[in-house]
């Protein structure tokens, strides 16, 4: 608990968090409001709809726990942590688990601004969630920006420099998963399993069909979608035990 | 206690700490001295645990430092006036250090007092002058009131009223009983402030001792000797075991004492303008001691040596 408390003062006594959440949230909610403007009837507005800016809300989540570690290792703080706790696991653990909180309910709390900003521009859409895929794609927003940022924090321990672990992150996440495809035979087998793709299956995903939702987040993985989420949440704990043993042997 | 036994450090080539075995006791301040890239911050790195020896141990009162319950109550350390966030306030800093050793929140306004940076608390580090910082890099060492201080060049930069009030807080702490190790590659800086010496260079321990025995032995004695008939005093200097040298107009000699060389003067019938004690310059001591432990300076030798040979 100390620990938390500790990683909390960090995180948010520094001004770019706040900075990189209003971003997320303006970009996700504003995506929301225009999309609903623009749309010709209330027919175009839909709960999946209102979830248009994920992407982007999720690219600066990435950023927010990737430099929530970078810059540890830029200024040197990151030996003074270990200085005061010198078990790494326990001090990467818990940054860990206070930017995976953060932008969890950071993605919950965009998901319902986006719904609630779409419905409030469209009253006549059918914006209410009675389905278990409508809950899940929205609360379910919380859950997948939880763990991509248990990816990107991963992501920050091992490359250490700021503007390395952007570039990777966004790269990866948002051109090279979908690059693979473009891979002869084998491209959209292979695509199929990748984690950010397979994220959007549990955001997206109906169970009813194997693959049905098209338009942004749309996903080709055909696991149920809570397998999607359990594996996306592997992935993320696999990438983060690599993190810290690898932490744990380098010099600080 | 701070003991270091066979600890060595590689970085792929480079070997930066060579088999370094020595203590620190408490209560004086022992100065922990030698050249530019001697291994001094390799060395504290390594006794915080932030570097992993590639053999031997630093043991803090006996234990390793990742064996400590809350490290900042046994030991609080400056290794670098710069390791803090530039947009955090001093006061969210030692805020957030406090709270992972369990140090109640009102240690944090006692050495922000105690160092004088009551008044800019709130404001962002980033904006500290070196000596403010380094005075925040104190507060943060002194935190948990820790029984063993370590101190990287804490005077670099320093100006002298900057450096006089480290030096009086140096000595506060030793005359506290506490361990205090402090680095410098100044030997005329930790002449004024430590009691003891731990001298390294090129990563190997060139002798741990009293910083006063270490003078001593370190600084050569000459005589300055001026005369109007310098070729007869040398002849008849020649007969003795002292050496001689050049200095501009004066003749430089060792060996033999200031009595010793007044008498034979008088006995060769030399006149004398000037017959006067030398004190060996602590530098020129130190240079000489770590003189084949300096890193940089065979290299800059043989490239010298190089353009020569280029321009012949
Ligand atoms: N992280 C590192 N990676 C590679 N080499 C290093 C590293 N840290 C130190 N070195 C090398 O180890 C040697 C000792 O460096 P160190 O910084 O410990 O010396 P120092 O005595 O503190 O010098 P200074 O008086 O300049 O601070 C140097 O040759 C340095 O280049
Ligand atoms: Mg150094």
């Amino acid at each position: 608990m100390t620990l938390l408390a500790v990683e909390r003062i960090k995180l948010f006594s520094t001004r770019s968090p706040w900075w990189c959440m209003a971003l997320a949230l303006g970009l996700m909610v504003g995506f929301a409001g225009l999309v609903s403007a623009s749309a010709s009837n209330p027919g175009q507005v839909s709960v999946p709809v209102s979830q248009f800016g994920f992407s982007f809300a999720l690219a600066v989540i990435l950023v927010l726990a990737t430099l929530s570690v970078t810059t540890e290792y830029r200024f040197n703080t990151i030996k003074t942590t270990f200085q005061a706790v010198p078990s790494r696991t326990s001090a990467l653990l818990a940054k860990t688990i206070v930017v995976a909180f953060t932008a969890g309910v950071l993605g919950l709390v965009a998901a319902f601004g986006s719904l609630g900003i779409a419905s409030l521009i469209q009253p006549n859409a059918d914006m209410a969630l009675n389905s278990e895929a409508d809950w899940r794609q929205i609360a379910g927003t919380g859950l997948v920006t939880l763990f991509a940022a248990v990816v990107a924090v991963s992501v920050g321990i091992l490359i250490r420099q700021t503007a390395g672990a952007v570039s990777i992150l966004l790269a990866y996440s948002l051109v090279a998963e979908n690059l693979v495809q473009l891979i002869p035979s084998v491209g959209a087998d292979i695509h199929k399993w990748l984690p950010f793709n397979v994220a959007y299956r549990f955001l997206t995903g109906n169970p009813e069909r194997a693959v049905d939702f098209q338009g942004p987040g749309s996903s080709t993985s055909t696991l149920p979608p809570w397998a999607a989420l359990a594996y996306f949440a592997g992935f993320s704990v696999v990438m983060l035990v690599i993190a810290i043993v690898v932490a744990k042997r380098r010099d600080a | 206690m701070i003991e270091a036994r066979g600890l060595t450090k590689r970085y792929g080539k480079t070997l930066a700490v060579n088999d370094l075995s020595f203590t620190v006791q408490p209560g004086r301040v022992t100065g922990f001295l030698g050249p530019n890239g001697a291994g001094k911050s390799t060395t504290m790195r390594m006794m915080l645990g932030l570097d992993n020896p590639t053999a031997g141990v630093a043991l803090i009162d006996g234990k390793h430092y990742r064996e400590l319950h809350h490290p900042l109550r046994q030991i609080g350390a400056l290794l670098d006036a710069k390791w803090v966030h530039p947009n955090r306030s001093a006061y969210a800093h030692l805020r957030w250090m406090a709270v992972s050793n369990k140090i109640p929140t009102r240690r944090v306004d006692e050495v922000l007092d105690l160092v004088g940076l009551t008044a800019v608390a709130k404001k962002r580090a980033g904006g500290f002058s070196l000596g403010m910082s380094q005075r925040l890099g104190i507060a943060g060492a002194l935190l948990g009131d820790p029984g063993i201080l370590l101190f990287d060049e804490p005077v670099n930069g320093l100006d002298p009223e900057g450096i006089l009030w480290i030096r009086k807080f140096m000595h506060r702490l030793a005359d506290e009983g506490r361990t205090v190790l402090v680095s410098s590659h100044l030997l005329s800086e930790m002449s004024l402030t430590a009691q003891e010496l731990v001298v390294i260079g090129r990563g190997r321990l060139i002798a741990q001792r009293s910083t006063e025995d270490f003078i001593h032995a370190a600084t050569e004695n000459t005589v300055k000797v001026r005369s109007p008939q310098v070729s007869k005093l040398r002849d008849a200097l020649a007969g003795t075991n002292a050496a001689m040298r050049d200095d501009a107009d004066a003749l430089i000699v060792s060996g033999v004492d200031a009595a010793q060389i007044g008498e034979i003067a008088a006995a060769n019938q030399v006149v004398l303008h000037e017959l006067s004690p030398q004190r060996g310059s602590l530098e020129e001591a130190f240079m000489q001691l770590t003189g084949d432990s300096v890193e940089y300076r065979t290299e800059l030798a043989e490239s010298v040596d190089q353009m020569v040979d280029v321009n012949r």
